[in-house]
């Protein structure tokens, strides 16, 4: 084996470790973090990690801290970042079950995550519940949206608005979901 | 035609109007584009010569703090309608409450990606414990470094004892030797079975008087002029006087009774003419 290539194993294996194994409270590694763990060219480890990552269905997702750049992140933008290992594809409604969530507890989150995107990142915790209400039993709602807070996908302020959380931006792709909503054929109230 | 009072006090109201509405847009309540900035701009010209006052101009420059809030506001409505992540929010909450559940649910599942962690320890992090470990410094040692602030006890000399006035400038023993013949005295006077309350002794019309009185008795014991009889029970120390001092103090362990004079017990015994 070349030194060059043994060293960016070594590299690779350090950051595996270091994204697969919660670190803090929130799971991820921001871009600091990795610099201080790999060096300056983690960009460049991060990118091979990702690349081996493809064979095993999963994905290095880098969330910036604003809005995505629309060109290659600078190195201070990368810093900033947070880095989580997600899954690339997608998962089937009978897997969702293996990792604990009962499917009616998701169809809320994707309609909560929905709206509030819908009402451009913002909505009254009331209004969200109402949605939820007319689908979901109502003694849940409550305890539903809590989850989703206490999970990171929703924050709520003090006003009882909800937002959208870390754990959205890190695992939903926001502009997918609204496309393919939208392309939802739609069927008549009952 | 109005008044230059009546007239400030209408910019005024204006100007408040204004915030209010620049509050709505930015708390999301109102679109900011029911805003229209050129109106607002013309109204707060219009009053911008009449202010004189400190609180006018802090209201005006609220205004226009407030403006630039909204105007910004409006930059990100017309960059995110310009967006291709922007749809018409009817829309998209027209199908939301359309959609059946199974397909919420494929829909969703195409555009989540959930995080994959693992909380269990590492081999990196139990070797990095146990360096913690080895170089975590032991609760004794570490204890050490913030030690309780001590009151230093130093051996008082006879000069500074009669300084502080708690001795007279006297031979000692001499002193010592008056003071048991008056403890013999009160005995006879007072006592009962040749020993008296130790406060009658003691007590003295000051505080100051009373510590030294102590002073003194604690002599009278340690030389074995007098000896002290503690019942614990009744929460009284008498103070018997010796006929003759014995000539030796040997024999007997000793042992030291640690009786506190503070103000608030002799203040107790006075009110109470006991302890």
């Amino acid at each position: 084996m070349s030194k060059r290539k043994a060293y960016y194993t070594s590299k690779v294996k350090r950051a595996t470790h270091m994204l697969f194994y919660r670190r803090h409270k929130k799971p991820g590694v921001k871009g600091w973090e990795l610099r201080k763990g790999l060096g300056s060219d983690y960009p460049k480890v991060i990118s091979i990690l990702d690349d081996y990552l493809k064979t095993l269905d999963l994905q290095v997702k880098t969330v910036f801290e604003e809005e995505k750049p629309s060109e290659k992140p600078t190195l201070e933008e990368l810093d900033k970042a947070r880095f989580y290992i997600t899954l690339r594809g997608e998962l089937t409604p009978k897997e969702t079950k293996m990792i604990g969530w009962r499917i009616d507890d998701l169809a809320g989150l994707a309609i909560t995550i929905a709206y509030v995107i819908s009402k451009k990142g913002k909505a009254p915790r009331k209004e969200v519940e109402e949605l939820l209400s007319e689908k979901l039993l109502g003694w849940k709602v409550g305890l539903n949206v809590d989850r989703y807070i206490r999970y990171g996908y929703l924050t709520q302020d003090e006003n009882g608005q909800l937002y959208l959380d870390w754990r959205t931006r890190a695992e939903v792709d926001q502009k997918a979901l609204i496309d393919l909503l939208l392309k939802t054929g739609t069927r008549p109230a009952a | 035609m109005q008044s230059k009072k009546e007239q400030k006090k209408i910019g005024r109201e204006k100007l408040q109007h204004i915030i209010e509405m620049c509050m709505s847009v930015e708390s999301r309540t109102m679109e900011p584009f029911l805003l229209n900035v050129d109106d607002v701009i013309k109204v707060i010209k219009e009053y911008f010569p009449q202010w004189k006052q400190p609180e006018d101009l802090c209201l005006d420059a609220e205004t226009i703090h407030h403006l630039a809030s909204v105007i910004k506001l409006q930059s990100e409505w017309i960059k995110n309608r310009s967006t291709s992540l922007y749809t018409d929010p009817f829309l998209l909450e027209e199908k939301l409450t359309q959609i059946k559940e199974e397909e919420m649910i494929d829909t969703f599942l195409k555009a989540w990606h959930p995080i994959i962690e693992l909380e269990q320890i590492s081999l990196h992090s139990l070797a990095e414990s146990i360096r913690y470990w080895e170089t975590l410094i032991p609760l004794k040692e570490r204890w050490k470094e913030f030690p309780a602030p001590e009151i230093e006890t130093m051996r008082a000399s006879r000069e500074e004892l009669i300084k502080q006035k708690i001795l007279m400038d006297k031979a000692f023993s001499e002193e010592l030797e008056n003071f048991w013949q008056e403890l013999k005295k009160k005995v006879e006077e007072k006592g009962e079975g040749q020993k008296i309350l130790y406060w009658d002794f003691v007590g003295a019309e000051t505080h100051e008087e009373t510590v030294q009185r102590a002073f003194m008795t604690s002599f009278l014991v340690t030389y074995g002029y007098a000896t002290l009889e503690i019942r614990p029970l009744e929460e009284k120390i008498f103070i018997r006087a010796y006929k003759k001092p014995p000539a030796k103090t040997g024999g007997k362990q000793q042992i030291s009774i640690p009786i506190a004079i503070t103000h608030d017990d002799w203040q107790r015994w006075k009110r109470g003419g006991e302890k």
